[in-house]
């Protein structure tokens, strides 16, 4: 009797705390997974509640004026901002074409015993942490741009109709052209093998069909791949401008840290993430407040283009049914 | 006459589509030579620069003051503690948030909305993260810089790269495998730690290592969170220097000695992250090919 009773009772009191354990447990990873959305809202809100001060004492003037003053106590971030924007769309205007460039040559163009070893050389490109292509701006580029593309910038496009007054300035080889430069290097690797692998999900059915048919390689990667791909192909695109925008120590080195509105691309100017980057050690009550402040302006743009570039990511991987 | 022209025009069309393809690849070769020409352009200038400061005294000696010879061994020492504290801490969180996901989110609405949340801060700029620590830690702590800050900065960077790669390392898991075990009466509980993490252990384990890469080159979260010191400390609640901080504070000073050690810090760390980065990849490519 009791040799029977044992087994059972003790077998059941284990399914209970199997069940208990089973329950704590799950709770345990769903509280981790909030986590991920805690530190995220978290991050956000306390660069807001950092930025209160100078959003109350500079109102809607710190987004529309160019004058940034801390001894003043006044701030504007139209420089800051407008450099952000600016470096990054000098970056995706180099990067966006090359990349392309180096997804169609690793899909379609190279021979099979070159694409995974040139694949692993731009992946390779990506790994290098951002404060070496910093120095090496400062060091090998800057230079570089002092003696040869800002003086040819000058003599040949200075003068030009609406588009002069952004190529002319002193040749100092620092400010927003190089940062851009810079960054483009930056993002090719990432914009490229994201858009390499989405090349990759085309059918090859479908492409095959078109070869069939006669079509060039070319025709097969703008006719073919790239309708099919098009979303996600975007969405690579605004993944790189996300990382344009909030690089910091690539762009810190070689943007010239200047914060003065000028329309020429080459004078030094700063971006929002150079700003905070260089000022925020040494800074204090108001000013500490605003940059802050610029740090969340920064979130909310990085936040919205890599918003958009996931779900245009995603939309893709949908019809894959993935 | 008339069936001639037809005839012309189909090879004017012929010639101009070969034209356009010739173009077209030559400009793709092109753009491929120019990534390949500026990663090899970056890494000889690391090289040449980095390799006339390699020597013994760069692991033994201290960071110098302006002018004199030394070396990081304090910045190699602050390096090597704060990101082993933020893989402790941002590792378990970030398998346990990825375990979720894959074991109890799946495609639920909840799941789809945390990967969204974890994608963005996958990618979000890394000072916003420095900013984040210094509001959260750092101004409460009465504005004292600290390596846990730092590591704390750093954690936030593993976190998500963590949940992404084990999420998919669990998801790749075999269904049969969870279904034999629940069969056998096992807890779901036991069924993961027991048979989907030894499953997954090697992918898993390349999300790490991938998240160790990406932060033991990280400059900005630590400007105002470990912020930085010439000498050598080993106190958790104070200023720890670190290579990257080191390397900002020295490559754009006037001082040779000084740039000297900063290209060599450089060396070292590129180095590192790359040979960290390709473990993770045969890592990776030895798990697969286990499960083919």
């Amino acid at each position: 009797m009791h040799a029977l009773a044992l087994p059972a009772r003790s077998a059941a009191t284990r399914e209970h705390r199997d069940a208990r354990t089973d329950r704590l447990f799950r709770l345990a990873l769903a509280a981790c997974a909030a986590f991920v959305l805690v530190a995220l809202a978290g991050a956000a809100l306390s660069m807001l509640w950092g930025g209160r001060h100078a959003l109350q004492s500079q109102g809607l003037t710190f987004f529309l004026s160019a004058e940034w003053n801390p001894v003043e106590q006044r701030y504007g971030a139209l420089a800051p901002i407008w450099g952000t924007l600016a470096t990054a769309l000098i970056a995706m205007l180099v990067a966006v074409p090359v990349s392309f460039g180096i997804a169609f040559f690793l899909t379609e163009v190279a021979p099979r015993w070159l694409r995974a070893s040139v694949g692993a050389a731009i992946e390779l490109l990506a790994g290098i942490p951002s404060i070496i292509y910093g120095m090496w701006g400062l060091f090998v580029l800057v230079p570089v741009m002092t003696v040869h593309v800002t003086p040819w910038l000058n003599d040949h496009l200075g003068s030009a109709p609406l588009v002069g007054p952004l190529f002319r300035g002193p040749p100092l080889g620092i400010g927003l052209l190089t940062a851009g430069f810079v960054l483009a290097i930056m993002v090719v690797p990432f914009a490229a093998s994201v858009m390499r692998e989405v090349f990759l999900t085309v059918p090859a059915r479908l492409k095959e069909s078109a070869y069939a048919l006669g079509a060039t390689r070319w025709e097969v990667v703008w006719g073919i791949v790239l309708p099919y791909t098009r979303p996600a192909v975007i969405g690579g695109i605004f993944l790189g401008l996300g990382r344009a925008l909030g690089e910091t120590m690539a762009v810190a080195f070689v943007v010239g840290n200047s914060v003065r509105l000028s329309p020429s691309l080459l004078e030094p100017g700063t971006t929002i993430a150079a700003l905070i980057a260089n000022d925020f050690g040494e800074a204090s009550g108001t000013y500490r407040s605003a940059l802050l402040l610029l740090g969340f302006v920064l979130f909310v743009v990085t936040f919205v283009v890599l918003a958009v570039a996931r779900l245009l990511l995603q939309r893709l991987a949908r019809r894959e049914g993935r | 006459m008339a069936a001639s022209r037809p005839a012309r025009t189909a090879t004017a069309l012929y010639l101009r589509r070969r034209l356009t393809n010739a173009l077209a690849i030559a400009l793709s070769c092109a753009t491929a030579a120019f990534g390949l020409f500026f990663l090899g352009w970056i890494l000889w200038t690391l090289g040449r620069k980095g390799m006339a400061g390699i020597d013994w005294n760069l692991f033994t000696r201290m960071t110098p003051p302006p002018m004199e010879e030394g070396g990081l061994a304090n910045a190699f020492f602050g390096s090597a503690v704060m990101c082993m504290l933020a893989v402790l801490a941002g590792a378990p969180l970030g398998i346990a948030a990825g375990t979720w996901l894959a074991e109890y989110g799946r495609a639920g609405r909840i799941a789809a909305v945390v990967r969204f949340v974890n994608d963005i801060l996958l990618s979000a700029p890394s000072i916003v993260l420095g900013l984040f620590v210094y509001t959260l830690y750092v101004a409460r702590s009465g504005g004292r810089f600290s390596a846990i800050a730092g590591a704390l900065a750093l954690a936030f960077i593993v976190l998500p790269v963590v949940v992404r790669t084990t999420d998919e390392m669990l998801r790749l898991v075999p269904a049969q495998m969870r279904e034999a075990a629940l069969s056998l009466g096992v807890p779901q509980w036991k069924v993961t730690l027991q048979v989907l993490y030894r499953a997954a252990s090697a992918g898993i384990l390349t999300g790490v290592l991938l998240a160790l890469a990406r932060i033991s080159g990280e400059t900005a979260p630590l400007l105002f969170t470990a912020f930085g010191n010439l000498y050598w400390s080993t106190d958790l609640s104070g200023p720890m220097a670190s290579v990257p901080v080191v390397m900002n504070q020295f490559a754009g000073s006037p001082f040779e000695s000084w740039q000297v050690l900063a290209w060599a810090g450089a060396l070292v760390l590129t180095v590192f992250v790359l040979l960290v980065g390709l473990a993770a990849r045969a890592l990776l490519l030895r798990n697969r090919i286990a499960h083919d």
